[in-house]
C-alpha cells in the first residue's frame, strides 16, 4: 500500500513535468531540451536553500524561478538569436550541468537533517490522520500523497485559467500559427520566451519536490525527463484524449500518474532499473511513430 | 493613407544574382481607396504586401501609413495599423483554437491582451452578430476548432479578424487563391463588403482578371518590381478582363523581346 502511495506520489510530482512538457512541446511546438537541466536546477537550487536554512515554500519557489530563468534563456536564444529550437535547448542544458554542480557544490546533497515541504505537511496532517484511525506510517504517505495531488491539481487549474485569459489565448495563438499572431499585433519571440519560462518553472517545481520527497539533490537527476514529459503527454492523450485544454491538461498529469505505475509494474515484473530510460525511449518513439502506421490524422 | 516613397527591396540569394523584387516603387493611396492589384508570377506583388506589413526590409526608400513613418517598425507594431488576409487560409487563423478565440487575439490587434477572460459574454455577442451578418449560419460555430472548417469558411474569418478594429490598411494577397470558385466568390464578395461599409484603404492582389475589372476604385500592374499601369476613376471602370489579357500579352512579348535581344548581345560579345 505504501509503495502503491509513493509511486502516486513520485508520478504526480512529475506530473509537473509533463505540464511543463504540454506547454513547450505541444502548445508551442518546442522540443525543449532544457526540460533536462531545469528539473535539476530547481532541485538543487531548493536543496541549497533548504540546506542553508532557508523555509521550504520559499526555497521551492526560488527553485522555480529560476527554471523560469533558465527557459527564458533558451527561447531568447531561440527566438532572438536565431538558433534552432533543439540547440538552443542543448547549449543551454548543457551550461546548467555547470551551474547545478556549482549550485550544488557536489554532486549529492541529502536533506535528511532540513525540513522539507513533505516534513511540513506531515506533521501537521499527519498527526489529524492518525487521529482518525490510520497507521501512523500510512498517514504520513498519505499526507504526502494527497500533498502532491493538491499542488498538481492547483498549478493545472491555474494553467487553465492562465490560457483562457487574453494573453494566454495569444500565447497559444502563437505557439499554433506565429504567422497570425504576428499579423495581429503579437510578438512571437516574446510570447515563446513566457510559455518557456512558464514551462521551465513547472519542471524546476517538480525537480525541487521530487527532492524533497526522496530526501536528496542530485545533479543526475534531471537527465531523460524531456522525454518523460513527452512521454506523459502522449500516454494521457491515448488514454483521455485531448479534445479541449482542460482535457488535454488533465491528460498530461493522468498520463505521468499511468506511466509511473506502468514502470513500478515492470520494475516489479523484473525489468532492471537500468533499462528504464532506454524503455521510456521507446514508449516515446512508439508514440510518436505508431500514428504514422495507424493511419491517424491525429497529431501524436 | 499609404505613401510609398522610392520602395526598393533586393534579395540577394547566395551564388545568384541580385534581385529588385520591387524596384523604387513610389505610390500615394489615399484614405478609403480599395486597389486591386495584378501582375504576372514573381512580378513583386507578395514582397511589396510583405514590405508594407513589415516582414520584408527595405533595401531603400520609405514608407507612411496613417501619418507614421513606419519604415522602421516591426511586423508587431504595424500590425496595430495594418489587417491582413494571406492566400492560405492556415497562415491567418490558429487551427488548434476555437472561431471565438481566433476572434478573441483579433480583438487584442495591437494593443496588450491583458489577463481578462479571452472569450467573454461581450465578445461571444458581437462575433456572432458580425460573423451571422456576413454568412448566416456561422454563428452557430463559433465554439468549433477552426481547423475544422473549410478554407473559405477560415477566409471570411480571418477577413473578420483583420477588420475587427478598423485597420488603416487592409492587405489582402491572393486571399480566395486556394478557394473553390463558389466559395472564392463568397469570400470576394464578403471582401468588397467589408470595404465597402468600412471605408476601408485596402491593397488586394489577385490573378483573377474578372476580379481585378469588377472590383476596386484603382488598378495597378506591377510587372519586374515596378509599376507598369495605373489607372482609377473611369478609365478603371471602363476596363474589361480582356482589355487586362491584352496588357499582359504585350508585356509577355516584351520580355520575351528583351530576352531575345539579351541572347542575341550575349552571343555577339561574350
Ligand atoms: N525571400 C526571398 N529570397 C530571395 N528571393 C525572393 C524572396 N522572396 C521573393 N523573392 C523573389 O522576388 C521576386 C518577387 O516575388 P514575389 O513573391 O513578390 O512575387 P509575386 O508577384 O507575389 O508572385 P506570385 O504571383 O507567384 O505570388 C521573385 O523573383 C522571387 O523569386
Ligand atoms: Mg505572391
Amino acid at each position: 500500500m505504501i509503495t502503491l502511495l509513493s509511486t502516486w506520489t513520485f508520478g504526480l510530482a512529475l506530473a509537473l513535468v509533463a505540464l511543463g512538457v504540454f506547454v513547450s512541446y505541444r502548445l508551442f511546438s518546442f522540443p525543449d531540451i532544457t526540460t533536462d537541466g531545469s528539473f535539476t536546477l530547481g532541485a538543487v537550487v531548493a536543496a541549497g536553500l533548504m540546506v542553508a536554512g532557508h523555509d521550504p515554500v520559499v526555497a521551492t519557489l526560488i527553485g522555480m524561478a529560476a527554471g523560469a530563468a533558465a527557459g527564458a534563456t533558451t527561447a531568447v536564444i531561440h527566438a532572438f538569436l536565431g538558433v534552432e529550437p533543439l540547440l538552443s535547448g542543448i547549449l543551454v542544458s548543457t551550461a546548467l550541468a555547470s551551474v547545478n554542480l556549482v549550485v550544488l557544490g557536489r554532486s549529492n546533497v541529502p536533506l535528511g537533517k532540513v525540513t522539507t515541504l513533505f516534513d511540513a505537511v506531515e506533521r501537521t496532517v499527519g498527526p489529524m490522520l492518525s487521529r482518525a484511525g490510520v497507521d501512523r506510517t500510512l498517514a504520513g504517505e498519505l499526507a504526502r500523497t494527497g500533498f502532491v495531488l493538491l499542488v498538481v491539481a492547483f498549478v493545472a487549474t491555474v494553467l487553465y485559467v492562465f490560457f483562457r485569459t487574453r494573453l494566454g489565448t495569444a500565447m497559444r495563438a502563437g505557439g499554433d500559427t506565429p504567422t497570425m499572431a504576428r499579423a495581429l499585433g503579437r510578438d512571437t519571440g516574446l510570447l515563446t520566451v513566457g510559455g518557456l519560462a512558464i514551462s521551465n518553472a513547472l519542471t524546476a517545481a517538480a525537480g525541487s519536490l521530487v527532492a524533497q520527497y526522496q530526501g536528496f539533490a542530485d545533479v543526475q537527476m534531471g537527465i531523460g525527463m524531456v522525454v518523460w514529459g513527452m512521454a506523459s503527454v502522449f500516454l494521457g492523450n491515448a488514454l483521455v484524449g485531448a479534445a479541449g485544454l482542460g482535457t488535454a491538461l488533465a491528460a498530461a498529469a493522468a498520463g505521468s500518474v499511468t506511466f509511473r505505475l506502468l514502470v513500478a509494474t515492470a520494475l516489479r515484473a523484473g525489468l532492471h532499473p537500468d533499462w528504464l530510460k532506454a524503455a521510456t525511449a521507446a514508449v516515446v518513439l512508439a508514440a510518436l511513430v505508431a500514428p504514422r502506421f495507424l493511419g491517424s490524422r491525429r497529431k501524436p | 493613407m499609404l505613401d510609398l516613397d522610392n520602395a526598393t527591396v533586393q534579395f540577394q540569394s547566395p551564388g545568384g544574382p541580385v534581385v529588385r523584387a520591387v524596384d523604387g516603387v513610389s505610390l500615394h493611396v489615399p484614405a478609403g481607396q480599395f486597389v486591386v492589384v495584378i501582375g504576372t508570377n514573381g512580378s513583386g506583388k507578395s514582397t511589396l504586401q510583405g514590405a508594407i506589413a513589415g516582414t520584408v526590409r527595405l533595401s531603400s526608400g520609405h514608407i507612411r501609413l496613417a501619418g507614421h513613418d513606419i519604415t522602421d517598425w516591426s511586423q508587431h507594431a504595424r500590425a496595430g495599423l495594418i489587417g491582413r488576409v494571406f492566400q492560405d487560409p492556415r497562415a491567418g487563423t490558429a487551427g488548434s483554437l476555437t472561431v471565438l478565440e481566433n476572434l478573441a487575439v483579433a480583438a487584442c490587434r495591437g494593443r496588450f491582451p491583458g489577463f481578462g477572460w479571452a472569450t467573454d459574454r461581450r465578445l461571444r455577442e458581437e462575433a456572432a452578430s458580425r460573423l451571422g451578418r456576413i454568412v448566416p449560419g456561422l454563428e452557430q460555430r463559433l465554439e468549433q476548432s477552426i481547423g475544422s472548417m473549410s478554407g473559405g469558411q477560415r477566409q471570411i474569418v480571418t477577413l473578420l479578424m483583420a477588420t475587427w478594429h478598423r485597420p488603416e490598411l487592409l492587405l489582402l494577397d491572393e486571399h480566395t487563391a486556394a478557394l473553390d470558385p463558389a466559395a472564392a466568390d463568397r469570400v470576394v464578395q464578403a471582401t468588397a463588403g467589408l470595404i465597402r461599409e468600412g471605408r476601408l484603404t485596402a491593397l488586394m492582389v489577385t490573378h483573377s482578371l474578372a476580379q481585378a475589372a469588377s472590383l476596386g476604385d484603382r488598378l495597378i500592374l506591377v510587372h519586374r518590381g515596378r509599376i507598369e499601369l495605373d489607372v482609377e476613376g473611369p478609365a478603371k471602370r471602363r476596363l474589361t478582363p480582356d482589355d487586362l489579357a491584352d496588357r499582359f500579352d504585350a508585356l509577355r512579348r516584351a520580355d520575351q523581346l528583351d530576352d531575345a535581344a539579351a541572347r542575341t548581345l550575349a552571343d555577339l560579345y561574350v
